[in-house]
């Protein structure tokens, strides 16, 4: 989708190719197509005019660097300024102190707070913290059970109280048994509610009047669209909310909802939620989340997704095996599994810029279990030797994994070359992986 | 029944009023329809999260039509999109009227009704399935819901309450069971206990996790299979406070499990929830249900000309 505005913007700079500077007019129309872009990413509509004519009046003179056409260097402006609004390098979560030190968690149905107050538990339990979990959603019902399942999972220790019970009580008292039960975090856990209801509103007001929280946490889906404006407004309004956590990016919303809620209440983003299991939770990065709302892949979260998964020892025992030049297939083998670790393939293209409406048929996910499946029907020594493997061995591993000679060939073909490459890597003696191609061609 | 009534209408009133009080500005009483005019009219659908492609396409339509409206007023304008609107979704079902089957014949066959909910986390499928037994129930069916969300903790006790308040009957799933089974045995038990519907809930799932869409489409499979023909609906609940993101859910889950409808939840705060408009328009997947809180009876069946209506009516009506 970058490639979409960027070819956009390239259009709309046809016939200025060759000047030197971004003038007000020829800046004019590039800026009809980032205002475009901002909405489809679901920015609000006044955020997006404003953050254009700021833009406008900054880009304007700019000179255009040798190595940028207009339109890059008009997207680069724009993506500096997104990044400065959405909070330049990110501000990380202080765990804060107190004793007990109260955090609450507020936002509307289904933003995923309950599920984020046990993620939140997970990392302060991590850091040496000793959470406890206040279960004061008494409307959803069963919503007490699941954060209950949820601490057992953690074994974390959580206070609930009766259905009928008041959630300004149970907070308090879990906040006055904190001590007693050995713990020095509160996590308050509230109902879902819309930022229109005076009622409970109210009560949110009670409970922090009550609790006198650290930190209040505004928990926000990334997929919210023109109206977050007025969510954020009413929240920083009604509950001066010190932070923000952007829940669901792990599904493919490009997240203009960060920019609506930073332009009107300028509180800082704190965490991204990335998925269900209770350790995917992240730091909140602007300049990623910047990309993804001009459409232009995040190869950050890529990167850092092949460090999670290449285990440091074995990067360093394959970086001796390449100068040895004494890669096997085995090793191989290992690299494809440290590849599967990352995720689905398709959602590692979608964070390659340019391959964001990558199809699926491009990248075969099936190729690689064929890959895996023939080494598995490999013997030891062939792994270790695959210059042995003569026509009848290569029948006999095709017929045993279930592909074809040819699919035996292919990849026996891909390990040389590679082999190559990393000969080649090996003498720049470079860290690092070379880059692995498993999916046929 | 009337409660949820004045709910929806004073939901969808605000719509209206914050769509026919920005059409008022865009024309400062009186002027013509200018540029100015209409980008002031598209930035109010904008805001209505309807989006910007289908804006786009309205105000074109507007802006050719107005050259043979005789007097740009407010009432024309909005009586003009109302219409425009309202035959997007017209479309949809004209196009492909299986995705309205169920509502031509209450009783298709001698087998029960199914309807599966699906939808990403957290858009209110559980309290839509909750309200829909309630919404069926007074209207004289019996029904049986089957809890095949067993990832998320607590979903099933959460559904079991619901069955409670609404007298339906109820198939527990164990956390962390196989869904397509718990599925399965629903169907083998609204058959056997003869009930008229059965209502399936599913975990909430992102429509980007292939494995998990997979894992729906099986769910799908399983209960075509014990049921030929079923399900009867496949109903994708959709926040309305969600913006485009919508769209995409709406086409992937179509893709995996093939959608006849959709049910658009909470209504009853500020968001508009147009983004319906523009998957009407895209993939002609027609809005069944409106949800506009967590009682009973805050849900109410969709009418498409009611829907448009409501967001624009003439001056006359609104009065």
């Amino acid at each position: 989708m970058f490639d979409q505005l960027s070819d956009r913007l390239q259009s709309a700079f046809k016939s200025l190719t060759g000047r030197g500077r971004l003038s007000e007019s020829n800046i004019e129309e590039a800026m009809r197509e980032v205002r475009r872009a901002l909405l489809e990413a679901d920015v609000n509509f006044k955020v997006a005019r404003k953050f254009v004519d700021d833009v406008k009046v900054r880009a304007v003179g700019e000179d255009v660097l040798n190595s940028l056409t207009p339109g890059q260097q008009v997207v680069k402006v724009v993506h500096n300024e997104l990044v400065k609004l959405l909070g330049d390098t990110g501000e990380p979560f202080r765990i804060p102190t107190g004793t007990p030190a109260v955090i609450m968690i507020v936002g509307l149905q289904g933003s995923g707070k309950t599920t984020f107050c046990a993620k939140l538990a997970r990392f302060l339990k991590q850091r040496g913290k000793h959470p406890l979990l206040a279960a004061a959603d008494t409307y959803r019902p069963a919503a007490q059970d699941q954060l209950s399942t949820l601490a057992l999972q953690l074994d974390v220790p959580v206070h609930t109280g009766r259905p009928d019970a008041d959630p300004v009580e149970i907070t308090t008292t879990a906040v006055e048994e904190a001590g007693a039960r050995g713990a020095d975090v509160v996590i308050l856990d509230t109902a879902g509610r819309l930022h229109v209801d005076e009622e409970l509103m109210q009560e949110l007001e009670r409970i922090k009047a009550a609790t006198k929280p650290a930190e209040v946490l505004l928990v926000l889906d990334s997929m919210t669209g023109q109206d977050a404006v007025n969510v954020a407004q009413e929240f920083v309004d009604r509950l001066d909310f010190t932070g923000a956590v952007l829940t669901k990016m792990d599904g493919d919303t490009r997240g203009g909802a960060a920019v609506s809620l930073r332009a009107v209440t300028g509180r800082p983003i704190k965490f991204a939620s990335v998925g269900e299991k209770l350790d995917a939770l992240e730091p909140f990065h602007p300049d990623r989340v910047a990309s993804r709302i001009l459409g232009m892949g995040d190869i950050v979260t890529l990167v850092e997704k092949v460090q999670d998964a290449a285990d440091v020892e074995q990067a360093a025992k394959l970086e001796e095996k390449l100068r040895k030049q004494t890669f096997t297939l085995e090793d191989f083998y290992e690299q494809l599994q440290a590849l599967k670790k990352m995720g689905p393939m398709d959602q590692l293209m979608s964070m390659i810029p340019g391959m964001g409406k990558v199809s699926q048929s491009a990248v075969d996910e099936n190729a690689l279990d064929r890959v895996e499946a023939i080494i598995n029907s490999m013997t030891p020594e062939e792994r270790r030797k695959p210059v042995i493997i003569d026509g009848s061995r290569r029948k006999r591993i095709s017929a045993g994994s279930g592909t074809t000679v040819q699919d035996v060939n292919r990849l026996l073909r891909q390990f040389e070359s590679m082999k190559k490459m990393m000969k080649q890597f090996g003498k720049q003696g470079r860290r690092g992986l070379p880059g692995l191609n498993p999916f046929g061609g | 029944m009337r409660r949820s009534l004045t709910k929806l209408f004073s939901g969808l009133s605000r719509t209206r009023e914050a769509i026919v009080d920005g059409i008022q500005r865009a024309l400062h009483g009186g002027r013509a329809l200018d540029d100015e005019a209409l980008a002031g009219i598209e930035e109010t659908l904008i805001a209505a999260d309807v989006g910007v492609e289908t804006s786009l396409y309205l105000v074109e339509r507007l802006r050719d039509a107005a050259r043979e409206m005789e007097t740009a007023d407010t009432d024309a304008i909005v009586g003009f999109l109302a219409g425009e609107i309202g035959s997007m979704f017209t479309a949809g079902s004209d196009a492909e009227p299986e995705r309205t089957r169920s509502d031509v014949d209450p009783g298709v066959s001698e087998r029960p009704r199914v309807t599966m909910i699906v939808g990403v986390n957290g858009t209110g499928k559980t309290t839509t399935i909750g309200k829909l037994a309630g919404l069926l129930q007074r209207e004289g069916e019996t029904v049986l819901l089957a809890a095949a969300d067993t990832f998320r903790a607590a979903a099933g006790e959460q559904l079991q309450i619901w069955a409670e308040r609404t007298g339906a009957g109820f198939v527990f799933g164990q956390q962390g069971g196989d869904p397509a089974s718990v599925a399965f045995d629903a169907a083998e038990a609204a058959v056997s206990r003869g009930v008229d519907h059965l209502l399936i809930d599913t975990a909430g799932r992102l429509h980007t996790q292939k494995n998990l869409i997979a894992e729906l489409a099986k769910i799908r499979r399983v209960v075509e299979k014990r049921l030929p023909g079923a399900p009867d609906d496949v109903l994708l609940v959709v926040d309305a406070n969600t913006g485009q993101n919508a769209l995409s859910q709406a086409r992937l889950f179509d893709e995996a499990v093939g959608l006849t409808g959709i049910v658009l939840t909470k209504l009853d705060g500020t968001a508009r929830g147009g983004i319906v408009i523009a998957i009407a328009r895209e993939l002609s997947i027609p809005v069944r249900y409106v949800g506009v809180g967590e009682g009973l009876e805050d849900i109410a069946r969709f009418d498409a000309s009611e829907f448009a209506r409501g967001l624009f009516p003439t001056e006359s009506e609104a009065s």
